[in-house]
């Protein structure tokens, strides 16, 4: 297996399994284990649970998929096959496999025939019972994986066409899944008798209802009796599957998380989860209720239902249990199942919700509302299986993790619908599959994903467009388990994040190689800041990291008033400066020898490195061209296409794009509202339009202490998908601490991977439409975004609306994929899908709000509105989307109403975030604020990922002068102290304490008069306050504990982002001691309100 | 002499049918996706200003001619038109700016704003034509 397998491909170069004909996929971990090891990367809680590892999330996975199976098919149908692959029922045969079944092998696929006769088998109830297995399973998970899911193919090949075989098939999977568990769970115990499998299908089809009912219910009921098959086991799985349920968060609480093994996902999950918890749970003395299982989900689902009912079919749940029955019937009412069942989970999951989520936070009342640690993403309420594989929410992140049904519904409730997407973020496994055929919807040319239904193994429905697609004969084949005929368990189907190898059909020329350009500004001023030294130093230290491969190119251009080409030519002896003084219409002097090889040129280029900043250090040219000069460098790359870095120090004045000073640094405290927010000039986006035809993109250093103009010269970037960096008061000698920052991001930015000539779509289910794009790109078509460049730490957001209404659908689906050119010359497709429940009122809505996704969803908007009507017009729309979203809360989903400020518990933080957004550099008024540092700013909330975001906006402050190892994160080694977040607040601060802010891009350090003195000598290594120097930028390495606590938490801190945060030791006298007091942003200060102040103001306009 | 009028912002309203509709195809054909943004920006920004001036020329026309219901008519749209080329920020690249021209629901009112033209201009179109039958009768 682990041969096909998957090989985890995180980085560049990934060694492919290729299988000639069939997709292969690799996987890091061998068959079994790649599930975990890709999923745990993407989903934390996933990974968390400690059970789920490989195995479980397999099985869950492929149960869901195997929904396509004839009954599971509908959607909701297939949460349910997947019940029944559930662990838990396998885990219960395993016990009996040693009495009925000893015969072990899981390989032997159940045959249709015995499926059927075990789901009547009690004793494989009873195995299920057993859920110790549940315990064991996380230990012993791996070996049995390959064979079981052979044997499962094999099922669902020879059910799938007639009811008997379809009820096989069904059994299969959740056979399939369960031998795994079996695996996993019982180690020892004795293996898996094929008839195990069977029972598990049961135990699976059971679990469908469950879902539905049980969450709150108690398994028992009667309901157990006619499925009586339905072990136990399942039962127990069914409460812990209701919180699925319901919805996902609050049933996660219920303790799935520790369950892991579980991976209760959605509702298919929902089974899983009755699995885990069977297994994890003692209870699972239940087991002897076996052939309850199945009834009682039902009658968790629908306890009202008598069991009679449900065999009926009543419900969705009840096809589900039917299918085995019936397969025929099954499969019909399998379809519409899903929808019924989504309806009802979600009602059952509100209630049991509420509690969490909609819990009503007093805010005037209650202060102390910041978590202890980081926030986490609410989870979507979707059946624990499809959630344990939805996409991880770093990734892709939606501001309402339930969709409303309409427009209305979304208007009236006043939060902002949109996705945020890290789509390029480094992962550390993501699986890759190499295929000659990808598979994708014929009409909407979607990526097949985990959220696809396969109505049988030949066809599957699109979740986007709901057409029906055939599925390829290759696709028939999995190379994971090097097995035949499910489709289901391809790893396109088990991964919502994966990456293709592209076939020759995606490209529209051969793969470009990775082209390097630099343009440095080499004017009088320029040299004065002496960053040439630190760019040119920091290229030859990392000229060989460089991603690319032996057809990777580099080049130079320099300049002041004149363009400086600098012929790099094989064979020369030292590199040429070519000047070209004719700004006016710019001319390549030697067109093919700019660009060179880097390999083969590499001494001439180091050469040049080493001479560059001495060859200028005399100019006296004070103006800058940088106009021309751009369009030198987008003459020089056109061809190829490549990355553009330009280095500026100054306004440009001279020739096209020249710019003149728009800032009056009087008016920056004063005025009312702030003008020139938007460019001067169309040439610079001119110009970026034209790079992004030509696959150029441009990214922008901008290290300088005087106004450039960023509003206008951003453009550049903004629109040929790059990135800006700006440096404000960057000198060489003054500046140290800049100094290093600039060389660490330098560092990074060399270094950090690179997708060239790449173009993403973001599709979206039939009914909801993209209407506005956040970020650097261009959008090309109304939904194709063309990306030059594209890097790791480009971050993406998008406003959503409701074009019809999403009546008959339980869920939704958003899949991004970014096609794009490795550095090393491959075409890859990196495909993100992210499922979503549908809801039809408004507590459920606001149940699943993000609050962090809404502000940083709300901060681009703000942007945008400031730049096209006015700072105090966007100011305004933040306070009224606060103020519009909990007065929605107050008269629409609030019962009873009590005085006060009301918001539901997932937005408790929002009042606090949005006037941490009004107190922000983009946003403040009233305080001096450079009018480059506000348009950085404004640049960096719209295309920062949302991580970082979050901390620009609210950084965390900590107390760091009594860190203790109690709860200390342990990685590699190291053990991070994990102190509690504080108020943002100067009374926090304690003269006696030292506190740590992390504000993203800064980290401040700030030293109390009368800070402990032990703090002071162990980890500052001073002897007193007074001795603390004025600009400490490091802590210095101290053999103490204290001083390793405190570097190691500050060196966790900085790696959980890719740019480097310097650190600022402030004390009371510090210049810096006022941007630090500025972020303490629930304080009143002279222009703008306290956090309370707001809540009054909010609360004032909410009760109106 | 009134005829001539007439029969000058006949042709005059044709070629801004005709334009309206080149405005309506082309701003379909992006939401179609069959050309880029960038390709119909450019060629729509082209015809801004003919429009401005076709407007502005019936509008002249009718003003000078003295038929004050019919000026009445047409200044607003000629007022909007030139309202619109003069409230283009600076850095943008005409009144259809490719890289805003999918945000915020833009191709939708541009959309929206060619469709209500071409209905004033039809109807523009029957009221010069009724004039100008009744002017030929006249004389």
């Amino acid at each position: 297996m682990s041969s096909t397998g998957f090989n985890s491909q995180n980085g560049p170069g990934q060694p492919y399994a290729n299988g000639p004909l069939q997709n292969q996929v690799v996987l890091q971990p061998p068959g079994p284990c790649y599930n975990m090891a890709h999923q745990p990367p993407y989903n934390p809680m996933q990974a968390k649970g400690p059970m789920p590892p490989g195995p479980g999330l397999y099985n869950s996975g492929p149960y869901q998929p195997i929904p396509p199976v004839s009954s599971y098919q509908a959607s909701p149908g297939q949460p349910m096959l997947n019940r029944p692959p559930m662990g838990p029922p396998h885990p219960m045969t395993s016990p009996q496999s040693t009495s009925p079944f000893p015969g072990p092998e899981q390989a032997t696929p159940a045959l249709p025939v015995s499926a059927n006769s075990y789901y009547q088998h009690p004793p494989a109830w009873q195995y299920g019972a057993l859920p110790l297995m549940g315990a064991p399973p996380p230990i012993g998970v791996p070996p049995p994986m390959a064979t079981p899911p052979l044997a499962f193919v094999d099922n669902h090949v020879t059910s799938s066409p007639s009811l008997a075989p379809l009820q096989a098939s069904s059994a299969g999977y959740s056979a399939a899944p369960s031998p795994v568990y079996h695996n996993a769970v019982q180690p020892s115990g004795p293996p898996l008798p094929p008839t195990s499998l069977h029972r598990y299908t049961q135990p699976g089809s059971a679990p469908p209802p469950m879902k539905p009912v049980a969450p709150p219910h108690t398994y028992q009921p009667g309901m157990t009796a006619p499925y009586g098959q339905p072990p136990t086991g399942p039962p127990p799985s069914m409460r812990p599957t209701p919180p699925p349920m319901g919805n996902a968060t609050p049933p996660l609480p219920f303790g799935p998380k520790t369950d892991g093994h579980i991976p209760t996902p959605a509702n298919g999950a929902q089974v899983p989860n009755s699995f885990d918890h069977l297994e994890t749970g003692p209870k699972m003395a239940g087991p002897p209720q076996q052939p309850a299982p199945p009834a009682r989900h039902m009658g968790l689902s629908y306890p009202s239902l008598p069991p009679g009912y449900q065999n009926t079919s009543a419900s969705p749940m009840q096809a589900q249990t039917q299918p085995y029955s019936h397969a025929p019937q099954s499969y019909q009412q399998s379809s519409a199942g899903p929808a019924q069942l989504s309806p009802s989970l979600a009602g059952l999951s509100l209630q049991s919700q509420t509690p969490e989520t909609l819990r009503v936070v007093n805010l005037l009342q209650e202060r102390s509302l910041l978590p202890p640690g980081p926030i986490t993403p609410p989870t979507p309420c979707l059946p624990q299986d499809l959630q344990k594989i939805n996409c991880h929410p770093e990734v892709f992140r939606s501001t309402l993790t339930s969709i409303p049904q309409t427009q209305s519904l979304l208007n009236k409730a006043k939060l902002p619908l949109g996705l945020l997407l890290h789509p390029f973020k480094d992962l550390s496994q993501l699986p890759v599959v190499t295929s000659s055929t990808i598979v994708r919807c014929r009409s909407c040319r979607t990526y097949i994903n985990p959220f696809v239904t396969f109505l049988d193994q030949r066809r599957w429905k699109c979740n986007l467009c709901y057409r029906v697609n055939d599925v390829p004969e290759e696709f028939m084949y999995n190379p994971v388990t090097r097995s035949y005929g499910e489709p289901h368990k391809r790893p396109e189907v088990q991964n919502a994040t994966i990456e293709f190898i592209a076939p020759s059909e995606y490209m529209l020329r051969p793969p470009q190689p990775a082209v390097y350009l630099f343009v440095l500004d080499v004017s009088h001023n320029a040299v004065e800041t002496g960053y040439l030294d630190v760019v040119c130093h920091s290229l030859l230290e990392n000229i060989n990291a460089l991603p690319g491969d032996s057809r990777t190119k580099i080049g130079f251009i320099s300049f002041d008033s004149t363009i400086h080409f600098y012929n790099l030519q094989e064979g020369l002896a030292q590199p040429q400066m070519l000047i070209v003084s004719d700004i006016e219409d710019i001319f390549l002097p030697t067109p093919d020898s700019l660009l060179v090889n880097l390999n083969e040129c590499k001494e001439l280029v180091q050469d040049l490195l080493k001479s560059l900043p001495q060859m200028f250090a005399k100019t006296m040219e004070t103006q800058s061209a940088l106009g021309p000069a751009l369009q030198a460098a987008f003459k020089l790359l056109s061809p190829t296409g490549g990355r553009v870095s330009v280095f500026q120090t100054q306004l440009p004045n001279l020739g096209v794009g020249a710019l003149k000073s728009r800032e009056d640094p009087n008016q920056r405290a004063s005025a009312k509202d702030i003008p020139n927010l938007s460019p001067a000039t169309d040439f610079y986006k001119k110009l970026a339009l034209d790079c992004s035809g030509q696959q150029v993109a441009v990214d922008l250093f901008l290290l300088s202490s005087q106004y450039c103009d960023l509003a206008s010269l951003a453009c550049i970037s903004r629109y040929s998908a790059g990135s800006v960096y700006y440096y404000s008061s960057y000198q060489q000698q003054h500046n140290p601490a800049g100094v290093e920052c600039f060389q660490k991001d330098l560092k990074r930015y060399l270094t950090r991977k690179i997708g060239l000539e790449a173009v993403m779509r973001i599709r979206c289910t039939k009914g909801l439409s993209i209407h506005t794009f956040h970020g650097n790109f261009f959008v090309r078509s109304t939904d194709l975004l063309s990306l030059p460049n594209v890097n790791p730490d480009a971050g993406f957001a998008v406003q959503m609306s409701i074009e019809e209404n999403l009546v008959d659908m339980q869920s939704v689906s958003f899949q991004a994929a970014l096609l794009y050119t490795s550095s090393k010359g491959e075409r890859r497709i990196r495909v993100h899908t992210m499922c979503l429940p549908v809801v039809n009122s408004l507590s459920d809505i606001f149940a699943g709000a993000d609050v962090q996704a809404i502000t940083g969803l709300l901060a681009s908007m703000a942007v945008d509105r400031s730049v096209t009507s006015s700072l105090s017009d966007a100011r305004d729309a933040m306070t009224n989307a606060s103020i519009d979203s909990l007065t929605s809360y107050r008269t629409s989903v609030l019962t009873i109403q009590q005085p006060g400020l009301l918001a539901p518990a997932c937005l408790r933080l929002f009042p606090l975030y949005i006037l941490a957004l009004l107190k922000q550099k983009a946003f403040r008024t009233g305080t001096s604020t450079r009018l480059d540092d506000r348009v950085f700013a404004m640049c960096q909330l719209k295309y920062q990922p949302l991580a970082y975001v979050m901390l620009m906006i609210h950084p965390a402050l900590y107390r760091v002068d009594d860190l203790t190892d109690e709860g200390a994160l342990n990685i590699s080694e190291r053990a991070i102290p994990q102190p509690r977040v504080q108020q943002l607040s100067v009374e926090k601060l304690s003269r006696e304490g030292a506190f740590l802010m992390d504000a993203g891009s800064v980290i401040y350090l700030w030293i109390g008069r009368n800070c402990n003195p032990d703090f002071l000598t162990q980890v500052l290594g001073v002897p007193d306050y007074a001795a603390v120097p004025q600009n400490m930028n490091l802590l210095p390495e101290l053999d103490t504990a204290e001083s390793q606590r405190t570097r190691a938490f500050v060196g966790w801190l900085r790696e959980q982002r890719p740019f480097f945060p310097i650190l600022h030791v402030i004390r009371d006298e510090s210049p810096l001691k006022a941007s630090f007091m500025q972020n303490m942003i629930e304080d009143r200060t002279e222009s703008a309100l306290s956090y309370y102040e707001f809540l009054l103001h909010v609360q004032q306009q909410v009760s109106k | 002499m009134e005829a001539a009028v007439f029969i000058l912002s006949l042709v005059d309203c044709c070629a801004l049918i005709f334009l309206a509709v080149y405005f309506i195809i082309t701003l379909s054909d992006l939401e179609c996706d069959y050309i880029n943004a960038r390709a119909c920006c450019s060629k729509l920004n082209r015809w801004v200003v003919p429009e401005l001036v076709g407007q502005a020329l019936a509008t002249v026309l009718m003003l000078v001619s003295l038929h004050w219901f019919v000026f009445l008519l047409n200044l607003p749209v000629a007022t909007w038109n030139v309202y619109r080329v003069w409230k283009v920020p600076m850095g943008n690249m005409g009144v259809f700016d490719p890289t805003e021209i999918h945000n915020r629901g833009q191709l939708k009112s541009h959309m929206k704003e060619s469709m209500i033209k071409l209905g004033f201009h039809l109807l523009c179109f029957f009221i010069y034509l009724y004039s100008m039958i009744l002017a030929l009768i006249n004389d």
